[in-house]
């Protein structure tokens, strides 16, 4: 993640754009941005596992689902509406699903991981769509949107546009520096470490499946937060969020941006998201046009958008 | 369950795993072999079912279709190997990954383009447009038909791989790709009949499938994540492996739809889930060190 200083000022730039593009007023832009900035989130917390730790999961989007999914159930079972107690409590899921399905995808290697982290989240996809109490395969409305209220005066309302999208934006800087900390912190570089060489780190004494394990969970849990905001932006989930084509999704958004830089993933998604809304006016062939970029991105920029910007500014 | 009703689960799981294996002997040997991760081999399947439903349309006759499709596939296989996969031999899985669901798409754009968004059927060949009796059931002569004509190829694949000289240069490649080219043996054309062959097989299992389950647009996705399932829970790279995984896998789906309806379509990632917990390599995948 070494971004040059015309780099790092385009990144500034982009996040004061995004933070006045209320200003605008434009109700499609609004969510637009608002659902770019969640995939943002989705894909970096990826980036985690496979851009530094070297652990490349097809199953990602379970946390992503079952935090929305959690939320769901809170807000309509149990009327529960205050962030402050659904946002942890739904994360707190993400996390521990994290922790169970990890501990035990962690045991396969290569493919093999990919392919088991794959059955989890087809597991819950299925589960969810075929288990009557759990809304079914057409997915449920979450009834209200959180929102905090503190002695009868409503601090935030998440059901509203702007105060929903400024949320996003600050779910999005906070994860990005947070994420920019832990990889750049010993922990981030122990990750490095055994994507190069786990058997040299393992030697060199470091716990590396503890590791692994740590970083799968703040993936996961990052990734829950994600799908936490996703349900409060759209109000509905269903289980095609947990679907192996999110998983998929998430992935070449990731490596389409540039795996390992935190900032790659997050172009991903923009140009993802351009893509699919101007390609579908532009040509009804527009998938066939996403599905090109991304071979034209794989043949002649290896190292994804990112390594564009990098040979581009030094 | 009565003993009839047993015995056509039983046949029904048994041809469900050999179509599956017609499919994921391919993708076994492409990733083992080629090294490839194909996200496209799905689009191969759903190619060959739409070839079927095309040319059956126009020559009235499925087996018309299979004997024209199958080398048009095979043909399609060898340019798609030549003009992007091999590009792909120098590059880690992810590059591949990416650039197999960039064709996948297209592959669906042009089926979309092609022959539309509709589910059309395939008509049953009239010879075999009957049923055997099986107890109190019975079951379509076609299924037995597709079961057999599986299991042929099945056993023809054997024998190539196991007893010609072009079968031993493909398992000499599975385990060791950089020593066959360095004993003189002409890898490229090797990858590039081994990819086609693939692909024809997938296309052969689409054809084979498309009167039964008829023909519908995704449906290459469906098969292709299943085929992964069957290759990993055989162990990559392993003929044998993806015989016994397709076999697994087609009567975990068949039993768990009968015996646990609300949650059936999981039982094929929680039979792979086990396998892999208990042999992280798939049941006759080669150990690390032995690679």
């Amino acid at each position: 993640m070494s971004l040059s200083r015309r780099g790092q000022a385009g990144l500034a730039a982009g996040a004061v754009a995004l933070a006045l593009l209320p200003l605008l007023g434009d109700r499609f832009w609004l969510q637009f941005a608002g659902k770019a900035m969640i995939t943002c989130i989705f894909a970096m917390s990826l980036d985690l596992l496979v851009g530094y730790a070297g652990l490349v999961s097809l199953g990602h989007a379970a946390f992503f689902g079952l935090a929305a999914f959690l939320l769901a159930g809170l807000t309509n079972q149990f009327g529960l509406l205050n962030p402050a107690a659904t946002l942890p409590l739904c994360l707190g899921g993400a996390a521990l699903a994290a922790l169970l399905i990890g501990w035990l995808s962690l045991r396969a290697t290569g493919v093999y991981f990919v392919m088991v982290t794959l059955a989890f989240t087809q597991m819950l996809f299925y589960l969810f769509s075929e288990a009557p109490g759990l809304g079914g395969s057409d997915g449920i409305y979450v009834a209200e949107r959180p929102r905090l209220v503190v002695f009868g005066r409503t601090l935030l309302d998440l059901g509203d546009r702007i105060p929903a999208y400024l949320a996003i934006w600050t779910a999005l800087a906070l994860v990005f520096f947070f994420l920019y900390r832990v990889v750049r912190a010993p922990f981030g570089r122990v990750l490095v470490g055994i994507r190069v060489n786990e058997p040299r780190m393992r030697t060199l004494g470091y716990p590396t499946r503890r590791y692994k394990l740590a970083a799968f969970i703040i993936g996961g849990t990052l990734a829950g937060l994600a799908g936490y905001l996703d349900a409060t932006l759209y109000g509905f989930v269903n289980p095609a969020l947990f679907g192996w084509r999110q998983s998929g999704l998430v992935l070449v958004t990731v490596l389409l941006g540039g795996k390992g830089t935190l900032y790659g993933p997050m172009l991903g998604a923009f140009l993802l998201s351009l893509l699919e809304h101007f390609g579908e006016r532009v040509t009804p062939h527009w998938n066939a046009l996403i599905g090109a970029v991304v071979m034209a991105v794989v043949l002649f920029l290896p190292g994804g958008l990112a390594g564009l910007l990098r040979e581009k500014h030094g | 369950m009565t003993l009839s009703l047993f015995a056509l689960q039983l046949l029904n799981g048994v041809e469900y795993g050999l179509l599956l294996f017609l499919v994921s002997s391919g993708l076994t040997l492409i990733f083992g072999v080629l090294g490839v991760l194909n996200f496209a081999h799905g689009s191969f399947y759903m190619l060959g079912a739409y070839l079927a439903y095309w040319l059956a349309e126009r020559t009235g006759s499925l087996l018309a279709a299979v004997l024209v499709g199958v080398p048009l596939m095979f043909l399609a296989g060898w340019a798609v190997e030549r003009l992007a996969i091999s590009r792909l031999y120098s590059r880690d899985h992810l590059a591949q990954v990416l650039f197999t669901y960039g064709m996948v798409l297209v592959f669906n754009d042009l089926q979309r383009t092609l022959f539309g968004n509709e589910v059309h059927g395939v008509a049953t060949p009239p010879a075999l447009a009957f049923s055997l009796p099986l107890g109190m059931q019975s079951w379509p002569a076609y299924r037995a038909f597709t079961s057999a004509a599986c299991l042929c190829v099945a056993l023809g694949l054997r024998q190539v791989i196991l007893h010609t000289r072009f079968g031993m240069r493909v398992r000499a490649g599975a385990s060791n790709r950089e020593m066959v080219a360095a004993l003189g043996i002409d890898v490229r054309l090797l990858l590039s009949i081994l990819f086609s062959a693939g692909a024809a097989l997938a296309a052969l299992a689409g054809m084979l499938a498309a009167p039964l389950t008829t023909v519908y647009p995704g449906m290459g996705e469906g098969v292709l994540i299943v085929s992964f399932v069957v290759v990993v829970i055989g162990g990559i790279g392993s003929i044998k492996g993806a015989f016994c995984g397709a076999l697994l896998v087609g009567l975990a789906d068949t039993f768990g739809k009968v015996l646990l309806p609300g949650v059936s379509s999981a039982m094929v990632y929680a039979v792979m889930a086990v396998v892999l917990l208990w042999r992280p390599r798939g049941l006759f995948g080669q150990p690390v060190e032995a690679r």
